[in-house]
């Protein structure tokens, strides 16, 4: 096991190919979870720590700096770069990804405290050549973005948006993606596309899909 | 990535934790939601050598309530309040005042627990302890002790806790059906930390005239305050708009109102007196005279 620790690079090709594997079936040991830390004696603060992410419906073990945030290790250790990294510091909500269904900022949470927790990003929601999730459709259907950096996390917050019953009205859409901010001001487009996703993305949480 | 260097430790268990933060003596800092502590790592505001993560400590999440108020767990999350069956007949100042903490998305993660021991002047929780007469329950290595929220805001981000100390329940009296209430606070952007913020409450005599008023403040000074002048002259009068008017004048009266980047002091008192005007009216129900002018 330390072996694989010790080999974990931090180079972005990496990163990708462990994602890769990953996915085919979980290659790094499963020691060194959450459990066997808890009550560990002081260590070495730079030694890194084991964290099991299931991210998109796959396993993941990491070896992280602890300090490392859900963020970092989605984009930087998993390669999944959907999730943008805004402002870093829990105002601009582009970093909003699923934990356990509900919607937080990937920037304000540690990898290490959502050990053993199931997260979904942006690019859980679809594979390649499937149809898109009927939140990604109805934002292309409405027009819903025009830089697009925000645009991931806008839909992963309107999901949850969705899913919390805070989407009954436009009032209410407005108050609660407050969260989410849009520099190229395509507000009233996205209150559109949660409108018109709301239905189909409600189904799709009561038939157990996200 | 920016947070100096720091362990993590995450005991199943609150002996676990306090053992922990007592080893450390005041090196340590406890985390749970982490919504206040993650951007003060960030922006390396505080410079902890261990983090004790208490978020999966079992029985801290309760909310409960009974003849001696509403019980809450350091580890409600705002959402718990917000989606709670009763606490909305139970406590509405709480859950009126919840629903102005930051986004939903921080809602989802952030603590009762983790907002009072932050003691954030802005943050709504801290000013809700305080209006109503709060009391917090510590933990620590030499047992369990009450701290009256009067006592427990010492200053801007500073706390009566020890360095062993964790936060485990803050009670709230009871809340009689009939009382009337409002919260108001204003900030630029909706979610920011608020400029000013007051909660209002009292009960009304058989003549309607106001018994016990209470009324607190965040965001003007270093702490959330109690705004004695204003509930002197409130008291036993019954809430007409000449004595909203006049308890309104004396909101800021005898507070040390802070000067900083984001408001002069000066702008700070006009703002509380307005925004108590508007809670006052709110809590008569009265009309809105801005609105209505």
């Amino acid at each position: 096991m330390s072996n694989n620790r010790a080999s974990f690079t931090p180079s972005r090709r990496k990163f990708l190919m462990t994602t890769a594997s990953s996915a085919a079936g979980p290659v790094i040991a499963r020691a060194f979870t959450g459990e066997a830390r808890a009550q560990s004696a002081p260590r070495n603060q730079r030694e890194p720590v084991g964290v099991r992410l299931e991210v998109n419906g796959h396993v993941q073990d990491l070896s992280l700096d602890v300090r490392t945030t859900l963020l970092d290790a989605l984009r930087e250790h998993l390669g999944l770069t959907g999730s943008k990294k805004g402002c870093d510091q829990g105002q601009c909500g582009a970093c909003t990804v699923l934990v356990d269904g509900r919607r937080v900022l990937g920037c304000l949470t540690l990898a290490a405290s959502v050990d053993g927790r199931s997260i979904t990003t942006i690019e859980g929601l679809t594979s390649p050549g499937q149809e898109l999730h009927p939140m990604q459709q109805a934002f292309v259907d409405q027009d819903a973005f025009q830089c697009g950096y925000c645009t991931s996390g806008q839909i992963m917050s309107a999901i949850g948006c969705v899913h919390e019953g805070h989407a009954e009205n436009d009032a209410d859409i407005r108050e609660y993606m407050s969260g989410n901010l849009c520099r190229c001001a395509a507000y009233p487009n996205i209150v559109a596309a949660i409108k018109q996703a709301k239905a189909a993305t409600q189904s799709r949480l009561a038939s157990k899909e996200t | 990535m920016k947070p100096p260097r720091f362990d993590y430790a995450r005991p199943d268990s609150l002996a676990g934790a306090i053992a922990l933060l007592a080893a450390h003596n005041g090196d340590a800092k406890v985390i749970a939601g982490g919504q206040s502590l993650m951007p003060m790592l960030n922006f390396r505001l505080t410079s902890p050598r261990l983090l004790v993560d208490i978020a999966r400590i079992a029985d801290l999440n309760h909310i409960s309530a009974g003849a001696d108020g509403v019980r809450l767990g350091a580890l409600v999350r705002w959402r718990d309040i917000e989606r709670h069956p009763t606490l909305a007949k139970l406590h509405p100042l709480l859950v009126e005042a919840t629903s102005h903490v930051a986004h939903y998305q921080i809602r989802n993660r952030g603590t009762v627990g983790g907002s009072l021991a932050h003691a954030d002047p802005a943050a709504e929780m801290p000013g809700i302890a305080i209006a109503c007469d709060a009391q917090i329950i510590v933990v620590g290595r030499a047992g369990q002790r009450t701290i009256p929220a009067a006592d427990f805001f010492v200053g801007a981000l500073m706390t009566a806790l020890e360095p062993d100390e964790v936060i485990v329940e803050v009670r709230l009296p009871p809340w009689p059906g009939e009382r009337h209430f409002a919260f108001e606070e204003f900030s630029r952007r909706k979610g920011d930390f608020a400029l000013a913020g007051v909660a209002v409450f009292y009960d009304l005599d058989g003549q309607g005239r106001v018994i016990d008023p209470h009324i607190g403040a965040i965001g003007v000074t270093s702490r959330p305050v109690r705004l004695n002048a204003a509930e002197a002259a409130l008291a036993g009068r019954a809430v007409d708009e000449a004595a909203i008017l006049a308890v309104a004048a004396l909101a800021d009266d005898g507070l040390d109102v802070a000067e900083d980047i984001h408001a002069p002091a000066d702008y700070r008192r006009a703002l509380l007196q307005v925004l108590l005007e508007r809670a006052l009216r709110r809590a008569a129900r009265l009309p809105d005279a801005e609105q209505t002018q």
